[in-house]
């Protein structure tokens, strides 16, 4: 068995070693947490979609997003019934108003969602039986994961007291908790039945709906049958599957705003510092070992064998500097997310990303600082 | 030796014993280019049997490490002939060169052991490097070779923590263990004093002996010109014996 010689040169000098592991750790917590971040972000965005229990969406094509929704007719929503494999076809009322703390008397925009109490078109945690409740006026559904700006609604609530505030200056009594959480464009919601939502919004019509929510029957294509509807109908409402709908939600967030930019950028600072760190480590063992390198060379060692030590060295500080990057993130992870309530979660994707990333990093520094070996040459030594 | 006889092709012969070790003839070397082309070696012919010590003396500056490198294969020969081990050097190409290298074993004025190995690693890796055995067989080899150093104690010693003359014997070991036809030398004993500096020289020379290898060792120590079976002189790039 030969020598390890990377391990030996890289754990010779332990201090040097840990100052270098802290570095690499360093750049991976910060490709973390710039990473997770940037999903939990989009994530949050897409929580409602994937919270609405359909396959079919339609919504008016002047709609970009959840906060910038374009009501249009329910008609179109309705001709969707005469296709074949169409089971249902439910509107939904999508709007903000303005929630009145019932403690500090604040106001703050929220988002309030209307549809139909006797269909469930939501699988929000909590909702269960909760939109029976609705049926009554005035009676309101608070999500539990608003932010706290909008009162202790949750707590007063399990505590079993009355809560009544104003929505929109119309009184409203909560009658049940529900749990979908902040978003971009909402720091709340509201759950309630169509009519009290137009209750709440009296200038709005019932025919002008924000979403409709079509569900197939068993067994049906929901891609031929958005083809078939886009054949059918003209170009005043957009068409999409459910895996369509988030995606139109996430790439408003991602395209069309600079938070993906500067996540990413936040991303590739930390692979920049990464890279710096790790050159440093290599090119001062190279340097600081010329002789010693030049020596083997002149023992008849190929430039091979060193551009491989090299390298070793490079993967080797990738994974352990990988090690505590990774565990230091399990614990920001934790932290920010009862800190934010944002869904930051370390996924197996981003686990290997973060590990591709680390690896690509070292090995970069690894070809940079190889450049410097050129200069370990034997017949200087003599 | 076995390690020599089983590789393949382009490969040194050792038994013709008449054969020598270095056959130099009408060798020139330049340093530089075009109008500041400086000519360093002028038609060198020397020739060495096997199992000889040769001596090199010179003033700073006359070629004589030049020389040394070009026998070392660490520098590519520019004119005429040089047959080391046997093997025509000039216009060897780079992975011929660097096989050459490895029959040869080399100690340097500063020792250049790798601080991260200890004594008996350092001197390890030059058995890797050649042989393909066990990490066993090695460390035996290892050990056995620092003993025949003087340094059996100290095996397992960092090179940081061993004084000047015991870094050079560490040297010696790692040049030595692999059963090299050549050694060439470069001031081994310049940065000793003159206890350490006679111990290394005679160390070198026991084992040159016993191990019948060929040794060329450039000097300014003018203590230890007695070890010697043959003294050459170095002056401004022409090689003189002198007797």
């Amino acid at each position: 068995m030969k020598i390890p010689l990377a391990w030996r040169q890289l754990t010779h000098d332990k201090t040097r070693l840990l100052v270098a592991l802290a570095g690499i750790a360093f750049a991976d917590v910060l490709m973390f947490m710039q990473l997770g971040f940037r999903d939990a972000l989009f994530e949050s965005a897409v929580t409602f979609h994937k919270q609405l229990q359909g396959d079919v969406f339609l919504i008016s094509t002047q709609s970009t997003a959840l906060i910038a929704m374009r009501s249009f007719s329910s008609r179109r929503l309705y001709q969707t019934l005469s296709f074949d494999g169409v089971a249902s076809a439910e509107p939904l009322f999508l709007d903000t108003a303005l929630w009145k703390n019932p403690q500090t008397q604040a106001t703050r925009g929220m988002m309030v969602i209307g549809f139909n109490p006797e269909r469930s078109l939501m699988t929000s945690p909590g909702l269960e039986g909760g939109m029976e409740k609705t049926k009554i006026p005035d009676i309101v559904l608070f999500d539990a994961a608003s932010r706290p700006e909008f009162g202790p609604v949750p707590d007063l609530f399990k505590q079993g007291e009355t809560v009544e505030t104003e929505v929109r200056s119309r009184r409203v009594r909560v009658g049940g908790l529900f749990t979908l959480g902040a978003s971009f464009g909402a720091d709340g919601n509201l759950i309630t039945s169509d009519l009290n939502f137009l209750r709440i919004f009296p200038t709005r019509s019932k025919d002008l709906i924000d979403v409709g929510v079509v569900r197939l029957k068993p067994g049906v294509d929901p891609i031929a049958t958005v083809a078939a509807m886009r054949q059918e109908f003209a170009s005043d409402v957009k068409i999409l599957t459910k895996e369509e709908f988030v995606e139109f939600e996430r790439s408003y967030w991602e395209q069309g705003t600079s938070i993906g930019f500067i996540f990413t950028l936040g991303t590739a600072m930390g692979f920049i510092v990464g890279i710096v760190i790790v050159y440093q480590i290599l090119y001062t063992d190279v340097s600081d070992h010329l002789p010693e390198y030049a020596t083997l060379k002149a023992m008849g060692y190929s430039d091979w064998y060193l551009l491989g030590v090299v390298f070793q060295e490079a993967v080797i500080l990738a994974f352990l500097g990988y090690i505590p990057g990774g565990l230091v993130t399990f614990f920001l992870y934790d932290l920010t997310r009862n800190a934010t309530s944002l869904p930051l979660y370390m996924t197996l994707a981003r686990a290997i990303t973060v590990l591709v990333l680390t690896l690509i990093m070292c090995l970069v520094s690894g070809a940079i600082s190889v450049r410097k070996l050129q200069a370990a040459d034997p017949a200087d030594i003599f | 030796m076995l390690n020599l006889a089983k590789s393949q092709t382009s490969e040194p012969n050792f038994h013709d014993s008449p054969q020598p070790v270095i056959q130099i003839e009408n060798l020139c070397h330049y340093y530089g280019t075009g109008s500041l082309r400086k000519q360093i070696l002028f038609d060198i012919n020397l020739t060495i049997q096997p199992g000889e010590i040769v001596l090199m003396t010179g003033p700073s500056g006359s070629g004589k490490t030049t020389l040394l490198t070009l026998m070392g294969c660490l520098r590519s020969v520019q004119e005429g002939s040089a047959k080391i081990l046997g093997q025509e050097i000039h216009g060897a190409s780079k992975s011929e060169m660097v096989k050459i290298r490895s029959y040869i074993g080399y100690i340097f004025q500063a020792h250049n052991l790798l601080g991260s190995l200890t004594a008996l690693q350092n001197v390890q890796m030059s058995i890797d490097l050649h042989e393909h055995i066990s990490n066993q067989e090695a460390i035996a080899k290892s050990s056995q070779m620092l003993a025949q150093v003087g340094l059996a104690e100290r095996t397992d010693y960092f090179p940081a923590t061993l004084s000047g003359g015991q870094k050079q014997r560490v040297a010696i070991a790692r040049a030595l263990v692999s059963h090299p036809k050549l050694v060439l030398a470069d001031e081994p004993t310049a940065a000793l004093d003159k206890k350490s500096g006679r111990e290394v020289v005679e160390i070198m020379q026991r084992l040159a002996k016993e191990q019948g290898c060929t040794i060329l060792i450039v000097t300014h120590d003018q203590r230890i010109l007695d070890i010697a079976d043959r003294i050459i002189n170095m002056e401004d790039g022409y090689l003189s014996e002198s007797v």
